[in-house]
């Protein structure tokens, strides 16, 4: 019986020939990860165990992103906490405001992540990785202290579904609407504890940027990973960004699955996911006419240069509905510098959008965008909770990078076709 | 252990937003945490929760984020333990590595309703409802967690760990 790429990942890292699942291993760790908000926890844990060093001081990778640049006192304290933690222990790899980005888009792109690897990291949406063919899941703040103390943590090994999509992508169809989808057809445990792989045809097309989009949203399900076998495209990514060896996986022909699901994309729609869940989906044609006050394109999810891209190709030579006002924050200085370049910056606020420093802010209710009481926005992020945006009786709509910026033109929830003909 | 308290009841899917939701963040002290724990899922449960309350929902319960900050402010709180469906993966994790108390057992949340007395047998995961007068049986942890749970969590079972040289 052959191995999923989960398995194999989990195997190797385990020092052993094969692992089942149901398994618990313990696993050596490539990346330990943690944020502004989840780090402080994890050192007060740390410091519990009266160490002089973390297990390696390049593999603890720490990035301020979610209240940055800090937005009240209490926020500054904790990002100084962070630093002061970072320059005791001479880890290398923590980012300050400046050169920082969100988490996410921040390690892959410095090459921190690469494929093969094991990560685990104090923030739920570290299952992005998986689209480099990395086993990379969310963990708390003491499994954090733990990993940092010994580079080790221990795993379940868990059943894979396999998501196969076929078909050709219409053209305003994304990584995003996908992921949408899919939440909705298995809802937001529907793949709890599980390996979530996504495979067939129309995953080998898609850009590095969409399978991010991806794999990121594999938690949204209950996923404890979401993961992309390594292809050229993949390869094409990490080589000029990889200072390190990396190793590719794939899953065996006769690997087992607890399930297989097949979708064919070439007849989907783009989608929006109605309050207060991902799992409330439905084509954008069902969403039309919704009015919105706010528009936000950001995000873990979908604050890449390819995502701005696209917004920016709707937004061109047009402006903002009056009646809203759109927060466009892309996901690294990287990004946000080569969107200045290429001209889209100058797009957005042209049209009436603001620009932001890279920032997590509004994605989760932090800063930088929060709803008032009944206030609604639609938003490329990940999570449409009660409250996640600002005020709990607030409302956010998730939906992908090209409708968000139709909605923005129009002053109320559209399809890209809307705008460009 | 033994717990006894009385029930709070949730649905299904309550997630760490409405647990301890994100704009309290900025702070990881548990008893400012335990000030709005629910809060966005019951605006009155901080004022009435009383130390050995014991939390009860449906499945996936703590969805979301990953933030310990959860099961923190849950525990600051002063509720003595969450029975569940099911619980979220990273949730369920936290609760083990911190030392709150959790239990899956589908029949025990159906059956109770909010104000019922439980008393809770945590090492053999034996759930009685007082007032109801019904006895269920929850799924028991893997030995491997159960350990961790003795010792208090994680950090102190890697703190033996390493003084044992293992
Ligand atoms: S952008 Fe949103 S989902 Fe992503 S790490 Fe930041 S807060 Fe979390």
């Amino acid at each position: 019986m052959g191995m999923t790429i989960t398995e194999k990942i989990l195997a190797y890292h385990a020092g052993k020939e094969r692992v089942e699942p149901g398994e618990l291993i313990n696993c050596r760790l490539d990346v330990v990860l943690a944020n502004d908000i989840t780090a402080p926890v994890a050192i007060t844990e740390f410091e519990k165990l009266g160490l002089n060093e973390v297990f390696d001081r390049e593999k603890v990778v720490l990035v301020p992103d979610h209240f940055t640049p800090n937005k009240d006192i209490k926020s500054a304290e904790q990002a100084r906490y962070v630093r002061e933690f970072a320059r005791k222990y001479g880890i290398i790899n923590y980012f300050e405001i400046g050169r920082m980005g969100i988490e996410h888009c921040l390690l892959p792109q410095e090459g921190l992540v690469l494929p093969g690897d094991l990560v685990i990291g104090a923030d739920s949406h570290t299952c992005t990785y998986g689209a480099l063919g990395a086993f990379a899941t969310g963990v708390g703040s003491t499994d954090m202290a733990a990993g940092m103390a010994t580079g080790e943590a221990w795993f379940k090994v868990p059943e894979t579904i396999k998501f196969v999509y076929y078909g050709k992508m219409p053209r305003w169809l994304s990584g995003k609407d996908l992921i949408l989808y899919t939440i909705g057809d298995i809802g937001v445990d529907g793949a709890r504890y599980m390996a979530m792989e996504f495979t067939g045809e129309a995953i080998r097309e898609l850009s590095m940027d969409n399978r991010f989009t991806m794999a990121n949203m594999a938690i949204e399900a209950g996923g404890k990973n979401g993961i992309i076998e390594p292809d050229e495209i993949t390869l094409a990514y990490v080589k000029q960004r990889a200072k390190r060896p990396y190793r590719l996986f794939q899953s065996d022909p006769d690997a087992r699955y607890a399930e297989v699901r097949e979708y064919n994309v070439s007849r989907l729609e783009p989608q929006v996911a109605f309050p207060h869940l991902p799992e409330n989906t439905r084509p954008v044609s069902e969403a039309q006419g919704i009015t919105i006050d706010q528009v936000v394109i950001g995000s873990c999810t979908n604050g890449r240069l390819e995502d701005l891209q696209i917004a920016a190709g709707i937004m061109k030579g047009k402006k903002v509905h009056p009646e809203i006002r759109v927060i466009v924050i892309p996901g690294t200085q990287e990004i946000y510098l080569e969107a200045l370049r290429q001209g889209l910056v100058e797009v957005f606020i042209e049209a009436g959008a603001a620009v932001s420093t890279p920032t997590c802010g509004p994605c989760l209710g932090g800063h930088m965008g929060i709803l008032a009481k009944g206030e609604k926005a639609l938003a490329t992020t990940n999570r449409n909770f009660v409250g996640r945006m600002g005020h709990p009786e607030s409302e956010v709509y998730l939906a992908s990078p090209a409708v968000a910026a139709a909605s923005a033109v129009l002053g109320r929830i559209a399809a890209p076709w809307e705008v460009i003909k | 252990m033994i717990f006894r308290g009385k029930v709070h009841k949730f649905g299904a899917d309550i997630d760490t937003d409405a647990i301890i939701p994100a704009r309290y963040l900025n702070t990881s002290d548990p008893r400012e945490l335990a000030r709005h724990c629910m809060e966005d899922a019951d605006p009155a449960f901080p004022e009435k929760v009383v130390e050995g309350d014991i939390i009860v929902a449906g499945k996936n319960f703590g969805c979301g984020s990953s933030r310990e900050h959860a099961p923190l402010a849950i525990q600051a709180a002063g509720v003595s333990c969450v029975v569940a469906t099911s619980f979220a993966r990273i949730f369920y994790r936290n609760a083990i590595n911190i030392g709150l108390p959790i239990l899956e057992c589908e029949a025990a949340v159906e059956d109770a309703r909010p104000g019922d007395e439980l008393e809770i047998d945590l090492n053999g995961g034996n759930i009685r409802n007082l007032t109801l007068g019904k006895a269920y049986q929850a799924t028991p942890f893997p030995g491997f967690m159960q350990e961790i749970m003795a010792r208090g969590g994680l950090i102190n079972y890697i703190k033996e760990r390493m003084k044992s040289g293992a």
